[in-house]
């Protein structure tokens, strides 16, 4: 693998000599022209292949180059003195791409991107109420008899978001209590006041933590599965086939799937809340010598229905915000296959970001209603 | 670059193309020889694609050898048959780009699991690659920017990347339009009459076999083997039997005799 070269009467003849095979670094042009240092300027360039062995892609490399810098500084290359086979894949390599599909790969100064971040976030804020829009409108075409509800689409999704989530809801809850026992027993015995273990548990998961965890596993659970679902069915072209058979896919899709995860999210809250209630009631009695007695008397004392009432209409809310964040984000998937990751991921940072902001402004609600 | 021997590069003895207890296709033998442009052609559902995975090493077949060079591809080590996989350049069906990587990085890739080179030679290389199917300038496009026509070329530049001996084509016409498609048969054809690559093709384009096949082989869905080994225009001309002649006519009349 190595390249020879001869000079007479302005043309640079290269000569390629030895066995060419990718698993040694490849010559570059640039040097043979200033290695070989032509006594007076090159016009043209010409190959003798008669020293060549075996070859590869390495030599075509090489070639290619040649060919491309003999254009770049005007000169004549003669890939006539190639062996035919050579040549061919030369002159194919020469080939002009079509510009069919080229685009201006610029990146915009700061200003115009933060500019397009903005005008990006208000349509997303347009596209979210405009999609919240179109799936209460649907429901109340439902609810007033006019529309048609899809049982079995709902069905499914009420199932997958209930019954297959009891694993993880149980799990998760369950250290939530002993988590928050924990942090009380320690914070509380410093005060005597071991005893208001039971109402901190019960308080906190009632009121907050049972509905706020158990949305955050079913946006990544259920939410992130909406997405996917319907991303690949955007991807399939089976949502434009509902729509040219003038079905809404609002109403065969979203609406049963928001309505199922509306209905769900209540539900595993209520038994969120216990499993937590009983986990913090675990730590209470095993590292705060409570008694069970003491425990559930030092609970029902202070809480009041109003709590757990708050808790679960906020498990409604959140409920709207999955099944809402889900199916928008699948809806809005691009026609390419990683486009489906895409809508999944977002749908639930969407979610995440929506429920919390949620949760602050009901609690605020809350603290002015004195509720 | 690939030499020309006796040995054929590839060959099929009594295969059984099989899922389970359910048998596709059985009893075929064929010898693939080096610088040939083989076709597959067959009905949907006749085992076209099942056949190339066999060839290529994806599936084991049930019963009968697959030789590669000679050699018994299931005899080897592991190590051994992955180096002759190596030697195989596939182009699938959906060109199976990988979405997240630019052009560049696509062909990049097996140069870079597979050699020594440095970054700066594998660039280089992937700059030829790409310049020889028409895509020079491309480097740094991802799959979803370019049309499909270039997708196909793009994902030839990927299969080439390693300079292989043979390189399998999965129904490589199908969804592009008629001069993208021929633009593509020009390219198979000038791979072998340049390079001297096997190249084995599953089609059932007719325009495309009658452009590129030296052989073809039929797999017949009614007796569950192959009907037919031999070129196009000859088959068409003496077809063995009924499906043969409507196959390779495009027709559904019985055949003039």
């Amino acid at each position: 693998m190595q390249v020879d070269t001869r000079y007479s009467d302005g043309t640079l003849v290269v000569r390629p000599t030895g066995d060419w095979t990718l698993d040694r670094s490849l010559p570059d042009i640039q040097a043979v022209v200033a290695n070989a240092a032509p006594s007076s300027p090159v016009r043209a360039v010409a190959f003798d292949t008669s020293g060549l062995g075996t070859w590869d892609s390495s030599l075509l490399t090489f070639l290619y180059e040649t060919v491309e810098y003999g254009q770049a500084h005007d000169l004549e290359v003669h890939t006539d003195t190639l062996p035919d086979s050579l040549a061919r894949l030369v002159a194919l390599s020469q080939a002009v791409p079509e510009e069919d599909t080229a685009q201006s790969a610029e990146t915009p100064a700061l200003l115009a991107r933060l500019g397009e971040w903005g005008l990006r976030a208000y349509d997303e804020a347009v596209a979210f109420i405009t999609f919240l829009g179109q799936a209460l409108r649907s429901l109340v075409a439902i609810l007033v008899g006019r529309g048609r509800m899809r049982w079995r689409t709902f069905g499914v999704a009420l199932q997958s978001s209930t019954a297959s989530a009891l694993p993880i809801v149980t799990i998760i809850s369950l250290l939530v209590g002993l988590i928050v026992a924990f942090l009380g027993a320690v914070v509380l015995r410093r005060f005597g006041a071991e005893y208001f273990v039971s109402y901190l548990v019960s308080y906190g998961m009632l009121r907050e933590l049972g509905a706020l965890m158990t949305a955050i596993i079913m946006t990544g659970r259920t939410g992130a599965a909406f997405a996917a679902e319907l991303g690949s069915m955007k991807v399939g072209e089976e949502i434009d086939a509902l729509e040219t058979f003038g079905i809404s896919p609002i109403d065969f899709l979203v609406t049963p799937r928001i309505l199922a995860v509306v209905l769900a999210l209540p539900m595993l809250t209520l038994y969120a809340d216990v499993i937590g209630i009983l986990g913090g009631m675990a730590v209470a009695v095993s590292m705060l010598d409570l008694t069970t007695t003491q425990f559930l008397t030092g609970l029902l004392e202070p809480v009041v229905l109003s709590d757990g009432l708050i808790g679960i209409f906020k498990a409604v809310v959140y409920g709207g915000i999955i099944g809402l964040a889900g199916c928008m984000r699948g809806m809005q998937t691009g026609d390419d296959a990683s486009a489906v990751g895409q809508a999944t991921t977002s749908a639930v940072v969407t979610g995440i970001i929506l429920i919390v902001f949620a949760n602050a402004v009901i609690d605020w609600a809350a603290a002015v209603l004195q509720i | 670059m690939p030499t020309d021997t006796d040995v054929p590069v590839l060959s099929a003895e009594d295969l059984v193309l099989a899922f389970g207890s359910f048998v596709v296709m059985r009893d075929l033998t064929f010898d693939i020889h080096p610088g040939e442009i083989f076709v597959i052609m067959g009905g949907s559902g006749s085992g076209k694609s099942t056949l190339l995975k066999h060839l290529i090493g994806l599936m084991k077949p049930s019963e009968g050898t697959v030789r590669v060079q000679g050699r018994d591809l299931w005899s080897l080590s592991e190590a051994e048959r992955a180096a002759m996989l190596r030697e195989m350049g596939v182009l699938y069906q959906e060109d199976a780009l990988w979405s997240t990587m630019t052009l560049a990085e696509n062909v990049a890739l097996p140069l870079d699991e597979h050699t020594a080179l440095s970054d700066d030679d594998i660039q280089r290389i992937v700059s030829l690659k790409l310049a020889l199917v028409g895509l020079r300038g491309f480097e740094d496009f991802y799959p979803h920017e370019i049309s499909g026509g270039m997708q196909k070329r793009a994902a030839l530049a990927r299969a080439t990347a390693l300079d292989p001996d043979v390189l399998f084509f999965d129904e490589p016409t199908s969804g592009l339009d008629p001069i993208s498609a021929r633009r593509l048969d020009d390219l198979i054809l000038q791979l072998r009459d340049s390079l001297n690559t096997t190249i084995v093709v599953v089609s059932h384009d007719l325009e495309s076999i009658f452009t590129i096949a030296d052989r073809t082989l039929y797999l017949d869905i009614e007796t569950k083997t192959m009907s037919a080994l031999g070129p196009p225009e000859d088959l068409r001309r003496n077809p063995p039997n009924q499906r043969v002649y409507q196959f390779l006519t495009r027709s559904l009349d019985a055949e003039p005799h």
